[in-house]
């Protein structure tokens, strides 16, 4: 295998972004902050790959309008996923290693805010037997919280706790759209909003984008002092029906966990857009108690769609630029309730460390 | 004055899909009144039957009939429906598991309050009057009274083999800053496009970043009226929303000083005569129809200038 680091990062999040839903407008700038951190243009990337949805966009083809923010004469080497910017580094993470490019930028957009998201999202479902019906991406967060609580594998005052450390960790992160703590007694004295879950237990409709760099070997090592090398990455996906998985757990994010090292991890940056679900991954992920989780604030307070779990990956890569942490992990997950779950480990040597 | 222009636009599109045998059966048992389940290699009674078993991979044969009643295993209020959910007024979403099931399925449950759901409650499938072979032949679930599940008998000897789910998504669409800045040109009766720094190039309409070299465009550039037909086609097929009646010429128009054409219709003169090098001039509509707009501009027709040379716009075909 080739080692492979993330080398540049950079992101734009918003309640409500006054621009078209191609986000070239964002993009454009993004670029420039990843041409400003590796010293390149856009000759030196070797591969492009973006995440985004014309479902979210209203207009079909975003993602080719979106192609206008590269520059494509000489022609670029590209391609799209319908996915998070996680899945895009993960195609790119796979180009590079077969050897035709050592250098790829990833990225993603998404304007959430100009239709109703979570009804949007029921088109991710069964066409046949869910999508005629409408259920929304709350309400089924919502029954997966219940599932638990129900279960007794967590409370109302757990999910509490999960909500207000992120909306304190928000404090220190300049893109978070919702922040400020108060404290756990003060989360739970507010009204139910889709019981039992109330509005601080889910992400807030975001816009945004984001880009990430990769580079294998030593053009990593001469873009960063400290690369961030990936070094491990594997994502699984559970079946799609409500009714026939067990929803307190997540088999495709303990499997792609089980595929990885995860001993000897500080700093874990998880995609959990409703505050039950961080409880759900800590658990399948096999984190240690002493891991510090989403010291961003998470998706609870900022979840761009299609970005927002390749944020998780800028933001762990981040602290191990900064020497902050020699290892770290990051999640992105997609679908209803936790359905496909992506995990990567990132690292101050491209060995890993224990 | 809003940094860009939006407006409401509506996407639509009816989706027709077949079903398959196994879909098919448990839609032809909806729209009869029965739920049917299927058997998987475990032993387990799953609702809906998958189309092939989740640990042999094989397809799903083994159909099993179920209650039309059961007990609640997880709920979630819904404080805010949304378009196209079964009810326009608050309501729950139920798990439920229909007694001969060992899994449990999604619907509603048609309660006015969330004080009356509560998990392990006995509900029961309202079927709906009329029934078509779909999801939505479940009207909702509510709770069990002794008359469990009522049944309209409906008449139907053939097997259910495809559904029509409509789908309807609202938006409100933003023009970027640039093409903003275009459609308020528009409306003031003037075209304006944007010159990228990098290579020169003038876009009209003008895009946030210059395709060819990705630098931001920011020089704004008023363009003439006039212009080149660079490539062309006719118009002869009627289409759902079409204005003009066929045949009619919609063309790529090189407004002079633009490094890219943008099409419109070229009206007064007859489609066949239409040719590339024609050069065009744009008819706008009367002034007190004008908005931000490109529809400003009726069409364009036929200056009676000379052609244009080829070497003028090859580049931009």
């Amino acid at each position: 295998m080739r080692d492979v680091a993330v080398v540049g990062f950079a992101q734009r999040q918003m309640p409500e972004f006054d621009g078209s839903p191609t986000c070239v407008e964002l993009l454009v700038p993004l670029f420039a902050e990843c041409y400003e951190q590796t010293g390149w243009t856009r000759h030196d990337v070797g591969f492009w790959c973006s995440g985004s949805s014309d479902y979210l966009a209203g207009r079909s083809f975003s993602f080719v309008s979106a192609v206008d923010a590269i520059g494509v004469i000489p022609p670029v080497n590209e391609s799209h996923v319908e996915m998070d910017l996680a899945w895009a580094m993960y195609e790119a993470w796979i180009k590079i290693q077969t050897g035709e490019v050592d250098t790829a930028l990833v990225y993603a957009f998404g304007k959430s805010s100009a239709g109703v998201l979570r009804r949007t999202l029921a088109l991710q479902l069964d066409p046949y037997l869910m999508t005629p019906i409408w259920p929304d991406t709350v309400s089924l967060a919502g029954l997966q919280a219940r599932a638990g609580i129900d279960a007794g594998l967590w409370d109302e005052r757990a999910m509490a706790e999960v909500a207000q450390r992120s909306l304190t960790d928000a404090e220190k992160n300049d893109y978070a759209v919702r922040k400020g703590g108060s404290s756990v007694d003060a989360l739970l004295a507010r009204p139910m909003y889709a019981d039992p879950l109330r509005k601080h237990d889910c992400a807030p409709v975001t816009d945004g984008a984001a880009a990430i760099v990769l580079a294998a070997g030593d053009k990593a090592r001469a873009v960063r002092e400290q690369p961030a090398w990936l070094t491990g990455i594997a994502h699984h996906v559970d079946p799609l029906s409500m009714g026939t998985r067990d929803l307190t757990r997540a088999p495709s994010a303990r499997r792609s966990a089980a595929a990885l090292d995860v001993t000897g991890v500080e700093v874990a940056e998880l995609h959990a857009p409703f505050s039950h679900q961080e409880l759900v991954l800590r658990r399948e992920l096999g984190l240690a108690d002493d891991v510090s989780v989403n010291p961003s604030g998470g998706a609870l307070v900022s979840n761009p769609m299609f970005s927002a779990g390749g944020i998780r990956v800028g933001e762990a890569a981040r602290r191990i630029w900064s020497g902050e942490a020699s290892k770290a992990l990051a999640h992105a997950t997609s679908g209803p309730a936790l359905q496909q779950n992506l995990v990567c480990t990132l690292a101050s040597t491209p060995e890993g460390t224990n | 004055m809003p940094r860009t222009l939006s407006a409401p636009v509506t996407v639509a599109f009816d989706y027709t899909r077949s079903t398959g045998p196994v879909i098919g059966r448990f839609l032809t048992g909806l729209r009869d009144g029965v739920v049917v389940g299927a058997r998987t290699s475990e032993g387990r009674v799953v609702i809906p039957p998958p189309e092939y078993d989740p640990v042999t991979h094989q397809p799903t044969t083994d159909f099993v009939e179920v209650s039309s009643s059961g007990s609640v295993t997880s709920w979630v209020w819904v404080p805010e429906p949304v378009a196209g959910q079964p009810f326009d007024r608050p309501f729950a979403w139920a798990l439920v598991t229909l007694d001969g099931a060992d899994v449990p399925f999604l619907h509603a449950l048609d309660v006015s309050s969330a004080d009356e759901v509560s998990t392990g409650m006995r509900v029961q499938v309202r079927w709906a009057a009329e029934r078509a072979g779909a999801i939505t032949d479940i009207a909702c679930f509510e709770p069990a009274d002794d008359g469990a599940g009522a049944i309209v008998p409906f008449p139907g000897d053939d097997v259910v083999s495809g559904v029509v789910t409509p789908v309807e998504l609202d938006y409100v669409y933003a023009a970027s800053p640039e093409e903003s800045a275009f459609y308020r040109g528009l409306a003031e009766g003037r075209l304006l496009g944007q010159r990228c720094p990098t290579c020169h190039k003038v876009y009209i309409p003008p895009r946030s970043a210059c395709p060819t070299d990705g630098s931001p465009t920011t020089d704004e550039v008023e363009l003439p009226e006039t212009g080149t037909v660079t490539t062309f086609c006719i118009v002869n097929v009627p289409f759902l929303g079409q204005k003009i009646t066929p045949p009619y010429v919609s063309a790529y128009v090189l407004l002079d000083g633009a490094d890219i054409a943008f099409l419109h219709l070229i009206l007064d003169i007859p489609a066949e005569e239409v040719h590339m090098g024609l050069r065009v001039k744009a008819v706008w509509k009367p002034r007190e129809e004008w908005g931000t707009t490109i529809e400003n501009i009726s069409h364009f027709a036929p200056t009676g200038e000379p052609d244009a040379d080829y070497d003028t716009y090859k580049n931009q075909l």
